[in-house]
Parts: structure tokens; C-alpha cells; sequence
């Protein structure tokens, strides 16, 4: 692209940029507003993060919200990369309609997976709760797992196991010192993705939860429903910057020296 | 160590039903320079990946031997073999050293040890440890790192190694210089070279011997000089070099020549070791540097067929002179090139010749395995 961008195309990139993060902006400001009803801004404070620290509601989700994102995501990092592999190595029947399934969770509305799963522990009798919401999140997660990792399989040298194995190294051996490490970044990267996933989800969550197994993004929803309070504003946030910074990591990784790839 | 190093017998590989390799049969000898030469899909990567052992025979595929054992199913790691592939396949999560140092690791080398053995392979290869040593493969430029692959099989002072056309990727200037170079590595460690490419001049240059593979099967195996000076089939006349072909029934055997007769009625000689019966149909090869054009009335002592002269190509060292006989065969001649701005060649387009060769540079083809 030569040449310079012209001024007006520029114009509509900002007034977009604007459009998109407004909004967010206004949040953040306003979650240092002292001023207790929002309407208009009072001067600057930090009351309303150290409030948080004393709701006893929030800090359980907080809670809840850590466990069920890290068992989510160890559990379908595993299984993602797992399946990735089975993906990447094995030619069978039907292995471009098993990969299409992959799609599914992602592009099926939430409150459709959401009733689904409901019905299914209802049916298997299961007790709401936090194993509940984990296994929900599990089941959307191991497709974006699967779908990172399998891009960063695509781009590796299919030689390199080979190269391994001809240089004295057992299938073992090889997939761990040269496999592996081509993947940990395709890996953390999905597992960072899992996780913002699993930390900002309310659909599903809302539906598989039970009695004290709300999330984060639960309680303040029901915390809006009764009274806007600027807490709230501090607590979104909070997980706005915690979900920015791991989507942007995740970027990062994924960027990151990806492999060479077949030349 | 005496016999042969590499023995192939009677070996087939099948996938998805299509032979890849067709009943094949070769030995190597030690400290030998192999070239298994073909074009793509003739079978001569399955070949090579039968002895590195990422592919096993059919079961009932003949055998693969490695000095005097059956490797059939044995696994790469278990037959002490080295490998260059054709992309390096350097692992880009290690550095140069690591890279070559990480053979000797799997083997258990004492770590002092490793660290001079990487330094000398490197050395081995004119990469200097110091600079190049700590760098990642991808700051390497396509030259280093094939060196660096060639050191990261060398280190392991294997009895074979594998080198799948490892040149490809490489400009015309570099990979000159590395066949050299690989034929000096080649005589000064004595390790036996399986070389395979798809590059005829490249296995002409480098080679001991040449195994010539078409559609699955091995279509000549020799020196150089004889795949070159004598094919077998038209395959191999036209793969390597360049040939002009001819063809007509017999119709006499003289002085250990035969008479052949063309189409259109003109007739040639070619030396023959066996005589044929009168009527049957051969067909010729003729290398364009054993042809040549003469005027009409000029005696050309041995074959002379009628033609006029199409073309003159300029090729720098060469040149190629093109007539078409008179039933509209086309024939090349190579001639050195004298210097056309001193001496030009006074051919032009048009002027009737003779197409003269001796009887002893035809080359009668047998007909190819189907």
C-alpha cells in the first residue's frame, strides 16, 4: 500500500473506534467518580474498589468465578490439545465432518447451549453447582482450545518428529522435546482464551448455576437489577482489564514466533 | 567392512493401492556417492524414507537391509542412520548448537564431550562456532542452514547418510558450491551417501553411481558415463541430457550394424551387440553432441540423413543447431561454441543438410516396463 491513507478514511476509523469504546470509557471514568448517583462527575476517587474488598457477595463470585475458570480451562486445555493432535496426525473417514462439529458450540446461540446442558443434568440428575457450570464451560472451551492449537499444528514442519526420530530420538522423546515445545504457545494461548471465556460468561452460567455457585458476572447482574451502584462500575472494570489483558496476551502468543512452517 | 552397505531386494511399498515403488533391487557399497534420480512421483522418496524407516515394505515387499540386517520394520531411531531433508527440518525452538548437539544428546555423550564434537561439525561445515553457534535457525539465511543440517547429521559420524534433495531451495551459485562440498565431505569421511534428487545434472556431477527411477521402478542403475553414453530406454535418454530419437525396421544386420530402415524410406546404421530379425521395429537415440550438420555432397563418412536447417540457438558455451528431416522429425546438434563474434556459424534458417553420425553413437532403446 502505497501512499498515504486519505483523511476521511481516517475519519470514519476514529468515529468507529469511538462508537466501539465509548461506552467502555464512560464505565471505566465513572468508576472513579465520587460522585454516589453517576450523573455527573464529582471528582476522582478509589472508594468504590475498596468498597468491593468489604461485599462479602462479591468477593465469593470472585471466588467461585477463579475456580470454575481454572478447572474449566485445565480441563479443556488437555482435552483440546489432545484432540488437536488426534486432528493434525490422523487421516479417518469423517474427519473434516469432525471438525466442522467443532464449530458448532461456537456459532450456536448461548442460551441454546445453556438449555441444552440444563436439560441434560436435569436428566442425569445432577446438583447444580459449581461442577455444573465447570462442565458447561468445559464444553465450549475445548473448541476454541482445539481450534488455536490446531493452527499452530498446521503451521509446524511435519519433518521435524522425522528429523527427531532420525537423530536417535524414540516417538516419545521426540513428540516431548520437539513436538511440545513448538505447541506451548498455541497451548497457553487457547488456555488464556479458555479462561477469559469461562471468567466472562453469563448465559450459560446463569442457567446451569445453583444456590451459592453464582459467578462474578452473576452477581452483578442481580447487583444491577436492584440499585446502580458504583461498585459495580469498579467491578466491571476490574474484569474488563483482567479479560483485555489475557485476550491480548493470547494475541501475543499465538504471533509469537510461530513456526517456520513448510518453506 | 566388506559388502554392501545398503541392499534393497525385490522391495514394493503400496499406498492406498497404487504401488509407489514396484519391486525394486539395489545395493550400495561402502563409501559409495548413490543418487537415486527421477522426476516426481517416480518413487524415489518412498525409496529413500524405506531406508531412513519412516515407512516399512509390504508385507510381502522383499527387504530392506542395512549392513547385512533386515530393517524391514526397524524404527529410525534403531538403525544409525543420518538424514538431510529437503526444508533442513531444524528445529526453530533451539539454537545452531542445540540443534546439532541434540543427536548426541539422545546417544548420551558426556556433555564436555558434546560441546566438541558440535564445535567440530560446525567447524566441519565453515560455520564458525562463535558467530553462528548461539543463533536461532530462522536468522540463518537458506545456505546456513543447510550447513547446519549437515552438520547436525554429520556429528553423528553415521555409517549412511540420507540427503533428500537437499540443494532445492538453494540459487544456482550456492548449490554448486555445495555439491562440491558434499562431494569432498563424501571421499574425506568415507561415509556412504544416499543422494536423492530430481536434478539430472546434479546426480551427473556428484555421483559414483546413479539409480535412474521411473514410475516406481529403478529404469537404469550405473555410473554416470553409462546412463549417460548409454540409456536403456527413452526414458532415461530424455531425462538425462538431452537426445534426438529415430526409429524404423530392420532390414539387415552387416558388420555388427544394423540397417534401419525410416518411413520415409531413408536409412541409418546403428551398432548393435545382437542381431535383430529383418522387420522388426526399433528405436534410436542419438545425444546431440554426436550429431552434427554438413552440407549436401559433403561426404559424411557413416549416416547421412536429408534436412534443412530450422534454427540456430545461442547458448553460451554451446550451440544448438536444429533441422527437420524430410518426413518433419526434428534433430539437434550441440556444437561448441568457437565464438560466434570471431567465427559464426554460417547455418541460416532454411539451408538444406545432411544429419551425419556414426553408427557407433546410436543408441538402441529397449522397450520400457509398463
Amino acid at each position: 500500500m502505497a501512499g498515504r491513507t486519505p483523511r476521511w478514511l481516517l475519519a470514519i476509523a476514529g468515529a468507529v473506534y469511538v462508537f466501539l469504546h465509548a461506552p467502555l470509557l464512560v464505565l471505566v471514568a465513572f468508576s472513579f467518580n465520587s460522585s454516589k448517583y453517576g450523573a455527573s462527575w464529582e471528582g476522582f476517587t478509589l472508594e468504590w474498589y475498596g468498597r468491593l474488598l468489604e461485599r462479602a457477595d462479591i468477593m465469593a463470585a470472585l471466588k467461585v468465578s477463579l475456580i470454575v475458570g481454572l478447572g474449566s480451562t485445565a480441563i479443556s486445555t488437555l482435552m483440546g490439545t489432545m484432540l488437536a493432535l488426534g486432528l493434525a496426525r490422523h487421516r479417518f473417514s469423517g474427519r473434516t465432518f469432525v471438525e466442522s462439529l467443532l464449530y458448532v458450540p461456537i456459532v450456536t446461540p448461548e442460551i441454546v447451549c445453556g438449555i441444552s446442558l440444563l436439560i441434560l443434568f436435569a436428566w442425569m440428575k445432577l446438583q447444580l453447582g459449581i461442577s455444573t457450570i465447570i462442565i458447561a464451560h468445559v464444553a465450549f472451551n475445548i473448541s476454541y482450545v482445539t481450534i488455536v492449537v490446531r493452527a499452530r499444528l498446521e503451521g509446524m514442519d511435519k519433518n521435524l518428529e522425522e528429523a527427531a526420530m532420525i537423530l536417535g530420538a524414540n516417538e516419545f522423546v521426540a513428540f516431548w522435546k520437539v513436538t511440545v515445545p513448538q505447541l506451548w504457545p498455541g497451548i497457553i494461548s487457547g488456555a488464556l482464551l479458555a479462561f477469559t471465556m469461562s471468567f466472562d460468561d453469563f448465559v450459560i452460567t446463569s442457567l446451569v448455576s445453583g444456590p451459592g455457585s453464582s459467578t462474578l458476572p452473576i452477581v452483578v447482574y442481580t447487583m444491577v437489577r436492584k440499585n446502580i451502584e458504583p461498585s459495580i462500575n469498579a467491578i466491571s472494570t476490574i474484569i474488563l482489564v483482567v479479560t483485555s489483558v489475557m485476550i491480548y496476551a493470547a494475541d501475543r502468543l499465538e504471533r509469537r514466533d510461530a513456526p517456520q512452517g513448510a518453506r | 567392512m566388506s559388502g554392501p552397505v545398503v541392499a534393497f531386494r525385490n522391495v514394493s511399498k503400496t499406498f492406498n493401492g497404487s504401488k509407489a515403488v514396484r519391486n525394486i533391487s539395489f545395493e550400495i557399497q561402502p563409501g559409495e556417492f548413490f543418487s537415486i534420480l527421477g522426476p516426481s512421483g517416480c518413487g524415489k522418496t518412498t525409496t529413500l524414507r524405506l531406508l531412513a524407516g519412516f515407512e516399512s515394505p509390504d508385507d510381502d515387499g522383499g527387504e530392506v537391509r542395512i549392513l547385512d540386517k533386515v530393517v524391514n520394520h526397524a524404527r529410525p531411531y534403531e538403525r544409525n542412520i543420518s538424514m538431510v531433508f529437503q526444508n533442513y527440518a531444524l528445529f526453530p525452538h533451539l539454537s545452531v548448537e542445540q540443534n546439532v548437539a541434540f543427536g548426541l544428546e539422545r546417544r548420551g555423550v558426556a556433555k564436555a564431550e558434546v560441546a566438541s564434537r558440535v564445535k567440530a561439525a560446525l567447524e566441519g561445515v565453515r560455520l564458525a562456532p562463535e558467530t553462528f553457534g548461539k543463533r536461532a535457525p530462522s536468522a540463518l539465511s537458506g545456505g546456513q542452514r543447510q550447513r547446519v543440517a549437515l552438520a547436525r547429521a554429520l556429528v553423528l559420524q553415521p555409517p549412511i547418510l540420507l540427503l533428500d534433495e537437499p540443494l532445492g531451495a538453494l540459487d544456482l551459485k550456492l548449490r554448486k558450491e555445495m555439491q562440491y562440498e558434499l562431494k569432498q565431505l563424501n571421499r574425506r569421511l568415507g561415509i556412504t551417501f544416499v543422494y536423492v534428487t530430481h536434478d539430472q545434472e546434479e546426480a551427473l556431477t556428484m555421483s559414483d553411481r546413479i539409480a535412474v527411477m521411473d514410475n516406481a521402478r529403478v529404469a537404469q542403475l550405473g555410473s554416470p558415463a553409462e546412463i549417460y553414453e548409454r540409456p536403456r530406454t527413452a526414458f532415461v535418454a530424455r531425462f538425462i541430457g538431452e537426445s534426438n530419437f529415430l526409429s524404423g525396421t530392420v532390414v539387415g544386420f552387416e558388420g555388427g550394424q544394423l540397417r534401419v530402415r525410416r518411413d520415409d524410406g531413408t536409412e541409418f546404421r546403428a551398432a548393435a551387440t545382437e542381431e535383430r530379425t529383418d522387420g522388426g521395429k526399433v528405436h534410436v537415440a542419438l545425444r546431440p553432441e554426436r550429431l552434427r550438420f554438413v552440407p549436401p555432397g559433403h561426404d559424411a563418412d557413416g549416416n547421412a540423413l536429408p534436412g534443412k536447417i530450422k534454427a540456430v540457438v545461442y547458448r553460451g558455451e554451446m550451440l544448438h543447431v536444429r533441422a527437420t528431416l524430410a518426413d518433419g522429425t526434428d534433430m539437434t546438434a550441440a556444437m561448441s561454441n568457437e565464438g560466434q563474434l570471431r567465427l559464426p556459424v554460417s547455418w541460416k534458417e532454411g539451408d538444406p543438410c545432411l544429419a551425419a553420425f556414426a553408427a557407433e553413437d546410436v543408441r538402441i532403446l529397449e522397450a520400457e516396463a509398463s
